[in-house]
Parts: C-alpha cells; sequence; structure tokens
C-alpha cells in the first residue's frame, strides 16, 4: 500500500469506525506534554494567568470608558455630567415632588450618595451581563482568560464612579457638610463593595453568556432592587412597621449595605444607629462570598466562551 | 537505517502523500509526517500497518525524550478522529413571531426545527512543529470549522484535539473592537495576548508599519469602523503575528489584502515557522498555499480526502476542481 499513486480515496463505509483507538493518540500527546484543547487551567492557575492580563483589563475599561463619549461634541465632560444630571432628576421627582426627602436631614447628599454608589453595582451587573456578548469579537479572536471582560467591566464602572464621588465631594462640601474624620471610612467601604461588584459581574457574565434573553431581564430586577435598597428614601423609618422577616431581609440587602456605609462616611448627620445591624461584618461577607462565589461560578464555564 | 536523523528520510519517500485507506482508520491518527526544515521539502511517510505512530523513522530517537533540535519531529497538533455537529435551532421557517415562541413555550415543546450538520467527520492527522499546513476544499466542506474546533471553540462531537499551548485563530469575522481606535485595539490587542506594557510600547510602531495602515493617511487613530474590510483584517493580521504563536490559525485572512500586504504576511509566516511554530492556513489561493505551505489536507463534506505535500494534493484537487 505505500506504494500506491496520489490518487484520493473514497470517504470511509459508515460501518468503519470512524474514531481510532485512543491510546496512541493520546500517549503521543501526552509523551510531547499535549493538552486537550479548550481545556481550562486549574482554580488557582486561572487567577495568575487573570493577574498577568491586569494591564489588560484596565487598559480595556479605560478604552471603553473613553469610547463611550467619544461620539459627543462635550466629550469626556460627560462622564462629569452624566451622574450630576441624574441626581438632578431624582431630585426633582423625589424630593420636590413626591416629597420622599421630608425628613430626611440633608436631603440632597443623602441622595447623591445613594445614587452613585448604587449605580455602580447597578452598571456593573449590567455591563458584567453583556460582558462576553459584546466582545465575542475579541473573545473568538484572541484568547486570554475570559473573565478578564467582566472584570474590565467593573473597573470601567469604577472608574467612572471615582469620578462621580469627586463631584459628590464637590457637592457636598457646598451644601454645607462638614469633612470629617469619617470620611476615611469611605475607601474601605468602597474596596469591599468593589470586591462584592466583581463576584456579581463574573456570575452574571456566565448566565449572560448562555442565555440571550437574561440581558433583557436584568434591568427590571436592577430597578426593584433600588427601589428596594432605600436610594431615595429612609429605609429605616418605614422598614420600622414591617414584620421581623421582612426587616431582616431589607437589612442585609448588600446594595443598602454598601450604601449606608458610603452615607454613614461621608455625610455628617447620618448616625451609627440609623445604619442596618452588623454592618460592617454583613460589608466583608458579601464581599468575599460574592466574589469568590462568583469567581468559582464564571471559571467552572471558562471554555464554553465564545462558541457558537 | 541505523538511527537515521529525520532529515534523512530518503528521498524517495517524500514525494508520496499519505493515502487514508478506509480499512484502517487508525492510520491518519499520528501519521507522521516527517517534515525536514533544513532541506526545506516536507515528506509525508506512509506507515505500514502496526507500526507505532510514536516512531516515525524506522530506529529513529524516542520522541519525547530528546530535544527538539535534533530533528526528531515534536508534534504540535493532534487530531484524533473529530467529529463536529452544530445544532441549529430555529431553523426553518414560520416560528419567527411573537405568539408563535409563546405558544411553543406554554404548550412545552422544545424548538421543533433543531437542524444539525455534520460538519466535520472523523479527521485525524498529526502536525508538527515548524510546518506550515494549507488545508484546502471548496465552500462548505468544513475547513473553517476544522480550524475553530484545533483552536478550542467548537466541542467536538466525539474525537479529540491535543494542542502545544493555546493556539490562536486569525479569521476574517473575528472584528476586534470596531468602535474603538486602531491604535488602541493595537495596544489592547498586545495585552490581550499576554504582552507586557514594556513589549507592547517596543512593538506598537512595527505592528503599525507592518499593517501599512498609516501608509496613505493617519488611519491609525480612527475608529476601526471606519476602515475598509482590507484595512481591518491587515491590521489584525498584524496585531496576531506580533506575538510568536505556538500554534497559529489562520482562515482567508490574508484574502482580503493587496498584493504587497500578501508578501509582507508569508514573509512574516514563514519567520513564524522558523521559530518553531505550527502554521495552519485556510485560502481558496493555491499560490498562495503553495507559495507558504509545505503540506497540505485536502477536506471534502467534511472528509479527509488528502494529506501530503503541497504539490501532489493541490494538483489532485485542481485536477478535481477543473473536472
Amino acid at each position: 500500500m505505500p506504494a500506491s499513486p496520489a490518487v484520493p480515496v473514497l470517504p470511509a463505509p459508515a460501518t468503519v469506525p470512524p474514531v481510532p483507538p485512543a491510546p496512541t493518540a493520546a500517549e503521543l500527546a501526552a509523551a510531547h506534554g499535549l493538552t486537550p484543547v479548550g481545556a481550562r487551567s486549574p482554580l488557582a492557575e486561572y487567577a495568575r494567568l487573570l493577574w498577568g492580563r491586569r494591564h489588560f483589563v484596565v487598559a480595556l475599561a479605560t478604552a471603553r470608558q473613553t469610547a463611550l463619549y467619544s461620539g459627543a461634541r462635550l466629550g469626556q465632560l460627560w462622564q462629569v455630567l452624566t451622574p450630576l444630571l441624574n441626581a438632578a432628576v431624582y431630585f426633582l421627582i423625589f424630593g420636590d415632588l413626591l416629597g420622599t426627602g421630608r425628613g430626611v436631614p440633608d436631603y440632597i447628599p443623602f441622595l447623591c450618595t445613594g445614587v452613585f454608589v448604587f449605580t455602580f453595582t447597578q452598571s456593573a451587573a449590567l455591563s458584567g451581563a453583556r460582558s462576553l456578548t459584546d466582545n465575542a469579537g475579541l473573545v473568538r479572536a484572541l484568547h486570554f482568560p475570559r473573565a478578564s471582560l467582566p472584570l474590565a467591566a467593573t473597573v470601567a464602572q469604577l472608574q467612572q464612579l471615582l469620578l462621580s464621588l469627586a463631584v459628590l465631594a464637590a457637592v457636598l462640601l457646598a451644601d454645607g457638610v462638614p469633612l470629617t474624620a469619617r470620611w476615611l471610612l469611605a475607601p474601605p467601604a468602597l474596596v469591599l463593595q468593589t470586591l462584592f461588584n466583581c463576584g456579581l459581574a463574573l456570575a452574571l457574565a456566565r448566565i449572560g453568556a448562555r442565555t440571550t434573553d437574561f440581558a433583557q431581564v436584568l434591568p427590571f430586577v436592577l430597578r426593584t432592587w433600588m427601589y428596594v435598597s432605600g436610594i431615595f428614601y429612609d429605609l429605616s423609618r418605614i422598614a420600622g412597621h414591617a414584620p421581623h422577616t421582612v426587616r431582616l431581609l431589607l437589612d442585609v440587602n448588600p446594595a443598602l449595605i454598601y450604601v449606608s456605609l458610603m452615607r454613614y462616611a461621608l455625610i455628617d448627620s447620618v448616625s451609627a444607629h440609623r445604619l442596618p445591624p452588623h454592618v460592617w461584618p454583613l460589608a466583608l461577607i458579601w464581599a468575599t462570598v460574592a466574589a469568590s462565589a462568583g469567581y468559582a461560578f464564571f471559571w467552572s464555564s471558562e471554555e464554553e466562551y465564545g462558541r457558537g | 537505517m541505523a538511527e537515521p536523523p529525520a532529515e534523512q528520510v530518503p528521498d524517495r519517500m517524500g514525494t508520496r502523500p499519505t493515502r487514508i485507506a478506509p480499512a484502517a482508520p487508525d492510520e491518519a491518527a499520528g501519521a507522521p509526517s516527517t517534515t525536514s526544515l533544513a532541506a526545506g521539502a516536507a515528506s509525508a511517510v506512509p506507515m505500514a500497518d502496526g507500526v507505532a505512530p510514536t516512531k516515525p523513522a524506522a530506529a529513529g530517537p524516542e520522541p519525547g525524550s530528546a530535544a527538539p533540535s535534533d530533528g526528531t519531529p515534536v508534534p504540535t497538533v493532534i487530531v484524533d478522529g473529530l467529529h463536529v455537529v452544530y445544532r441549529i435551532y430555529g431553523a426553518g421557517t414560520g416560528h419567527g413571531n411573537a405568539t408563535a415562541a409563546l405558544r411553543r413555550l406554554l404548550l412545552r415543546q422544545g424548538s421543533p426545527n433543531v437542524q444539525t450538520v455534520h460538519a466535520v467527520k472523523g479527521v485525524s492527522f498529526t502536525a508538527y512543529r515548524g510546518e506550515a499546513i494549507g488545508i484546502i476544499g471548496s465552500n462548505g466542506s468544513g475547513k473553517t470549522t476544522l480550524l475553530k474546533a484545533i483552536a478550542g471553540l467548537l466541542p467536538p462531537e466525539r474525537g479529540k484535539v491535543y494542542t502545544d499551548g493555546q493556539p490562536s485563530l486569525l479569521g476574517v469575522n473575528a472584528a476586534l473592537m470596531n468602535d474603538l481606535t486602531g491604535a488602541t485595539n493595537v495596544i489592547l490587542g498586545g495585552l490581550a495576548m499576554g504582552m507586557t506594557r514594556e513589549e507592547v510600547r517596543e512593538r506598537y510602531q512595527g505592528i503599525v508599519d507592518f499593517s501599512g495602515i498609516n501608509e496613505k493617511d493617519d488611519f491609525i487613530s480612527l475608529p476601526m469602523r471606519t476602515y475598509s474590510s482590507g484595512m481591518a483584517a491587515r491590521l489584525r493580521f498584524s496585531i496576531a503575528a506580533a506575538k510568536n504563536h505556538d500554534v497559529l490559525l489562520i482562515d482567508e485572512a490574508l484574502a482580503t489584502g493587496d498584493r504587497a500586504f500578501q508578501k509582507r504576511s508569508e514573509a512574516r509566516i514563514r519567520e513564524l515557522r522558523k521559530e518553531a511554530g505550527t502554521v495552519f492556513l485556510v485560502s481558496h489561493n493555491n499560490n498562495s498555499i503553495r507559495d507558504t505551505c509545505d503540506r497540505v489536507i485536502w477536506l471534502e463534506r467534511g472528509e479527509l480526502l488528502m494529506d501530503g505535500p503541497t504539490d501532489e494534493v493541490v494538483a489532485a484537487y485542481e485536477e478535481h476542481t477543473n473536472k
């Protein structure tokens, strides 16, 4: 047979099993250290790979954030104008027209802090859920740990929040809120919230990549979450009349916890007794649980992303 | 024949394509197409039944134990009885509207129109370090699907693909980020491939020059959506080719570039091969296959028809298509 001329042969008949005996190929692969393609790296190794892409994550986040307003004439000014306009709209509706702010001291700072901090979680969740489908071209073109994408989405929102917080600081000081030592509590609260958001974005990214309908439903879920998180009103006044279990559920809500912590840190008139119970331990627990569970959940489907 | 290094495989064996016999499908797996880089010519060694594929030459050095520099072909991609099946949902007609979708949901009917396409049927071959392998075949013969499966983007239905490191697929559809500028895409692409910031800074100008994007005007600072398809393909290739890949899969990516760019990219593919990588090239341009590849795989209807030196397989393919 080796002497046969170069003639194309007919396809194998259906009776012949087309799969050759596995050991030979597998042995050859093992002998040369070849690995099955697309197999995901172990959890710790994956973390190392991800750390190696940290500059990519930050560069992608910055590029996305810049591209967002590159079509507008005012350009990057919108990064500051958008949160300001948001706060103005909410103030007009909930503060002036509906009067939800009655009885809340320093209502404008209270509202702005709530809106900005919740928007961070909300946008991280939304853009995290879309991060794999939005970057499908990149996923199919180049190989990198896919978790870079939801993490970049979160980092982009963190950059936006830092700008918003700068605006907020100006609003607070203009409104006569004193600069106290409590402001030092803002960075740790922000770190914990960022960890929580990373985990959330990772988990939602996996769901969003598999179920495309998810991106349609998520905005409604997030809006409901915003309304029960006491962004526009002081939840502790309303929850006081609620049954014990409802109150408990409202109080462990991570969004409420991170928003309350930031309000406590920045606004002098928000006193410690208005915070939900066990607020710091809960903030820490939510951050660690969300980050590790989200990471593991995303990782366990790593080889599936970008298919189809 | 006492311990002949692979380069000295006699020439009479070097001009014959591997023949895939229907009765012995395991021949296809790991049939060692011994490539001689020194001689610059490929030689596909036909295998007798029963010879273990781990021993390419009659008494060659033990693979794996020896250093790759001694001429032993080092496999970089092993495709073992690969089957790929697409499942297409929502094929067929009459189910596009909302009420039909709702009724299906309420009646708990699965989508009635799931079609399966058996795109790759039992393909087996082994690629070695330093080889450039062309994949030819008519449209819809499974070339792109095979590349996607090698890249790990499509799960095999049966069979396995083993690779050395992570193969990179470079295709016409692989858009980077269209709303970002070419410059940002170069930087992000480099970082995504695992370069450090310093490496990206060093190679940036080289990538831009190679792509030739800036030859006419300062196009690199424009968003990629403003590029013509040829320009975008050139930039994508330039980014991917800036790094030395263990296995690079190129899917028609060179077809859109002009002649000067094609020459440059062919030279770069030769360089990549020298740097001990393996390159797969899907193309309908037989001349470009002849210029860059030393081994060619001919796919038809998802099956491997021929696997051997470029001249013979391309000649047979041309004879077939001109019929």
